[in-house]
């Protein structure tokens, strides 16, 4: 520990921390825009600027370490007068919408004009005939909101993909997509994006579609993390469970009927597990990779399509529970399956292009029609006036309400192999699993390794969170630097789902932790937490899914080489 | 070769003379000092403050002296290698003849790359990395923490000159200068460090007979001098430019200066992305917002993070306060 003085007052820190991070610690408020904790600083914004005794020049509190009986101070006439003109040239280049922002309500931006007296108009805003730039049907890049932190591009490496690039446009830089690399669609840009530049397809525009369809049944169906994620909209605390208040809101919202994705992702478990099994037996395909992540699916389409037989051929929870929606309620309730329009609300905006794959078709049929993100949902309650704060729990219908505690935790990193693992422990072993409890997986660790037995072998498995850190992992086993794994969980995203680009903007390591405890709180009350124990997964399987050919087409889906996606200019 | 060169470089007090004015010693002390296994030593000859050839002129006339500065350098740094980092066209120029000096000495000749800002010393150390042409934050410095992460000794060709002549006793004192602009002798002259710049002027028989200002600094972060303050050594590169007053056009300078900054900053910190935009935009549009105008100097002075932002307010203010009132 270090001792520094900020603004007179001594404060301890740990040595390596920077400025910012040490007055934070200690409740002291510095602006900083372009700063972002899970990212290196970038120190381009320069609002964060503080004076230094024995330094001529302000230095930013985001990349200055602090070092012994250093004295800092953080606002002071000669401060504030930079931080009103820094932001009055950051204003110059940024287009406001406010209306139409991620960050609507929460703009670190707009939070610091009263302060500082900012004229927002100061200058004309110099982007203003800067483009749009649309990614596939997930992302939206409106290149005129930019503030040039590069944010973006950082995130965009640190996921190994470097599809957003920085190049010199006449005599100034600007953020572009690659002309030769291709987008995931994880969002990760939009969740570090200070300046609301990044947002889903149709984020503003498309989010009333679901209940535009007067001539169908709606079926809603929301993802594992959005229930200890949504409460954030409406102010509450990080990691509030709103399972019966979402449930409640979609019934305000007038929706036929509310089904739980985690359902969907207990028959991805029972049917990923019996992949396990197969592939143990044959020993073929090992390692075994997961699929519900369809940005990391993509990735490896695209980038490392050596590996697409290792890609477990089960479907995501969304796309399963659409196509039973679609063929085994449809039946079941004597209703046209053409005339059910399925809305999954998702931690994700890659979810958006999972449903659109043709790989993922059921009889002929999309099993999602429509995406809506954490954010969008939470955006249509609100044009509802609905507050989800104020709002009695309600439950689930039936058929798909009740999902085993290991469905719920897919929403967390390690939660899908946790889940796996329970199932699949007991189709190799043919005992019952005791403690099913399997913490090496779980936590906010980038990559998590362990040895299990099973039966009378030890298997290696990992389980790996954040891209860039899988596309290593992915480059050792090519090298061989790794090898002798059977199972491999992938999440394009840091902490899994909880952390999705589709979630509730600001998202930071500390966040997402809450989020993800969350999951694993649910799942400890429940009674059942097996997948393959919970009593709908058993009934489809017997009366429904005993047809092979139909279980594979609702199972399964397949993957290929694939080419660019959409990349264009609006 | 003298015994404790870091002694000499400091007895003389040897100032960087790349522009920035950085005690020579201290900053070889800095190195020499710092634990580590592996020390490197760059001789920044990448040269891109417009206007301005006197380390073309070092090389072309006494490249051995800058090997020896350098060699010195080597020898007072332990397990040290160095690399000269060359302008393309300097490159092209002088490679040849500086591979015949350097011999079995550890020393490589790279060539720059990038503009202006690629002859900054964290720059220099993101290129030899092969990493994107932008300054580092500092601290830290690189003299604890520059290429590779080792520490690394940055001088500018003309110190590692002045360092080889200190090195064998035949320092004199001087400095470069080079002189443009509506003058009869342009060119590149080594003079006493003390001179100011009117001796300058005059010893170089250049002192204009009609009203002029000068540029003195660097031909795009110099400061503008009235006839009346020339009394005073140069701040910055040695390097005078002379403007005849009544056939220069201060926008069209200054449109220069915009023209050359935005073409050359990396437009990473706002105020000097943003700044300098706006500047060009005023002239563009002919109206200069005086208030806007001191707004912006006042953020490129006090919250750039690398020496270009910090000092690119500096011609236009001394032109605006001095020549367009």
């Amino acid at each position: 520990m270090i001792e520094i003085i900020i603004n007179g007052k001594k404060i301890k820190t740990e040595e390596g921390k920077t400025i910012l991070e040490a007055a934070r610690e200690n409740n002291i408020d510095i602006p900083a825009l372009c700063n972002h904790s899970d990212l290196k600083p970038g120190a381009s914004c320069r609002i964060c600027a503080v004076e230094i005794k024995g330094s001529k020049k302000l230095l930013p509190a985001c990349a200055t370490k602090a070092r012994p009986n250093m004295e800092v101070i953080t606002d002071s006439p000669k401060i504030s007068k930079t931080r009103k003109i820094n932001l009055e040239l950051l204003f110059s280049q940024h287009k406001e919408e406010c209306f139409d922002c991620v960050w609507n309500g929460e703009c670190s931006l707009l939070d610091l004009v009263d302060k500082y007296k900012v004229k927002i108009n100061r200058f004309d805003d110099r982007k203003k005939n800067y483009p749009v730039y649309q990614f596939g049907n997930a992302i939206q890049f409106d290149s005129s909101k930019c503030i040039d932190c590069r944010n973006c591009i950082e995130a965009c490496h640190l996921q190994g993909v470097d599809f957003l690039e920085i190049k010199e446009r006449g005599s100034l830089f600007q953020v572009v997509p690659s002309e030769t690399k291709d987008c995931i669609y994880c969002g990760q840009c939009l969740i570090h994006c200070p300046a609301g530049a990044f947002e889903s397809v149709g984020e503003f525009e498309d989010i009333e579609k679901p209940l535009k369809q007067k001539d169908k049944i709606v079926v809603f169906q929301f993802a594992p993390s959005i229930r200890s994620t949504l409460g954030e909209e409406f102010g509450m605390s990080y990691g509030k469970l709103v399972t019966g208040k979402i449930v409640a809101g979609l019934k305000r919202l007038g929706v036929d009927k509310i089904f739980d994705t985690c359902v969907g992702a207990d028959f991805t478990t029972t049917s990923e597990a019996e992949e396990v099994v197969e592939r143990i037996k044959s020993n073929k395909n090992l390692p075994i990779l997961t699929s519900c992540c369809p940005s990391w699916v993509k990735f490896l389409e695209q980038k490392y399509p050596e590996f697409i037989p290792n890609i477990s051929t089960t479907r995501s929870p969304q796309v399963i529970l659409g196509g039973l929606i679609k063929t085994y309620w449809a039946k079941e309730q004597g209703l046209d399956p053409k005339k059910i329009f399925v809305v999954s609300v998702m931690p994700c905006t890659a979810k958006k292009f999972e449903i659109i794959r043709p790989e993922n078709n059921v009889l002929g049929m999309r099993p999602v029609d429509c995406v809506l993100t954490t954010r969008e949902f939470a955006r249509l309650l609100m044009r509802h006036n609905i507050d989800l704060s104020k709002l009695k729990p309600e439950k689930m219908d039936n058929m798909f309400g009740d999902p085993s505690g290991a469905g719920v935790i897919y929403g967390a990193s390690g939660g899908v192999m946790e889940s796996a693992f329970r199932t699949a422990y007991e189709k190799i072993t043919n005992t019952k699993l005791k403690n099913v409890e399997f913490k090496q997986v779980r936590g906010m660790q980038g990559v998590k390794e362990a040895e299990v037995r099973v039966g009378s072998k030890t298997r290696k498995i990992a389980v790996i969170n954040g891209l860039g850190l899988a596309k290593k992992f992915i480059e050792e086993i090519k090298s061989g630097k790794r090898k002798d794994y059977t199972c491999i969980e992938a999440m394009a995203c840091p902490g899994g789902c909880v952390g999705g680009g589709g979630q509730p903007v600001p998202t930071d390591a500390k966040i997402r932790e809450k989020r993800a405890l969350s999951l694993y709180e649910v799942d400890k009350k429940k009674k059942i937490r097996k997948a393959h124990e919970n009593p709908i997964v058993k009934k489809i399987y017997k009366e429904f899914l005993k047809d092979k050919k139909l279980a594979h087409k609702i199972l399964h889906t397949s993957y290929g080489r694939k080419g660019r996606g959409l990349i264009k200019k609006i | 070769m003298a015994k404790d060169i870091i002694k000499e470089l400091k007895k003389y007090n040897l100032l960087g003379r790349s522009g920035s004015g950085f005690p020579t010693g201290l900053k070889w002390e800095l190195v020499k000092n710092c634990r580590a296994d592996k020390k490197y030593i760059i001789c920044n000859g990448s040269e891109g403050e417009p206007k301005n050839f006197k380390d073309k002129f070092i090389l072309e006339n006494y490249p051995e002296i800058v090997i020896e500065g350098i060699k010195t350098a080597l020898g007072a740094i332990n397990n040290s290698s160095a690399f000269i980092y060359l302008r393309k066209d300097y490159y092209q120029k002088f490679n040849d003849n500086l591979e015949k000096l350097i011999k079995e000495l550890p020393i490589k000749i790279i060539k720059k790359q990038g503009g202006y800002l690629g002859g900054e010393e964290t720059v220099i150390c993101q290129a030899l990395e092969g990493r994107r042409l932008e300054p580092r934050i500092k601290p830290p410095f690189p003299t604890e923490f520059g290429l590779w992460g080792y520490p690394t000794l940055v001088n500018n060709v003309e110190t590692f000159y002045c360092a080889g002549k200190i090195s064998q006793g035949r320092y004199e004192g001087t400095r470069f200068y080079t002189i443009t602009g509506d003058v009869k002798n342009q060119g590149v002259y080594e003079l006493p460090k003390k001179y100011t710049v009117k001796e300058i002027l005059k010893k170089t028989d250049n002192y204009p007979d009609f009203d002029f200002f000068v540029q003195s600094g660097g031909g795009a972060m110099g400061e503008i001098l009235l006839e009346k303050e020339l009394n005073k050594t140069i701040q910055g590169i040695g390097c005078i430019v002379v403007f005849n007053a009544e056939k220069t056009d201060p926008f069209a300078l200054m449109k220069e200066w915009t023209k050359f900054f935005l073409a050359e900053n990396c437009d990473r910190c706002a105020p000097c992305r943003e700044g300098i935009y706006r500047i060009d935009e005023m002239l563009n549009n002919k109206k200069m917002d005086k208030q806007a105008l001191n707004d912006i100097f006042f953020v490129l002075k006090e919250t750039s993070l690398c020496p270009l932002g910090a000092n690119a307010y500096t011609p236009f203010e001394t032109l605006i306060k001095k020549i367009i009132k």
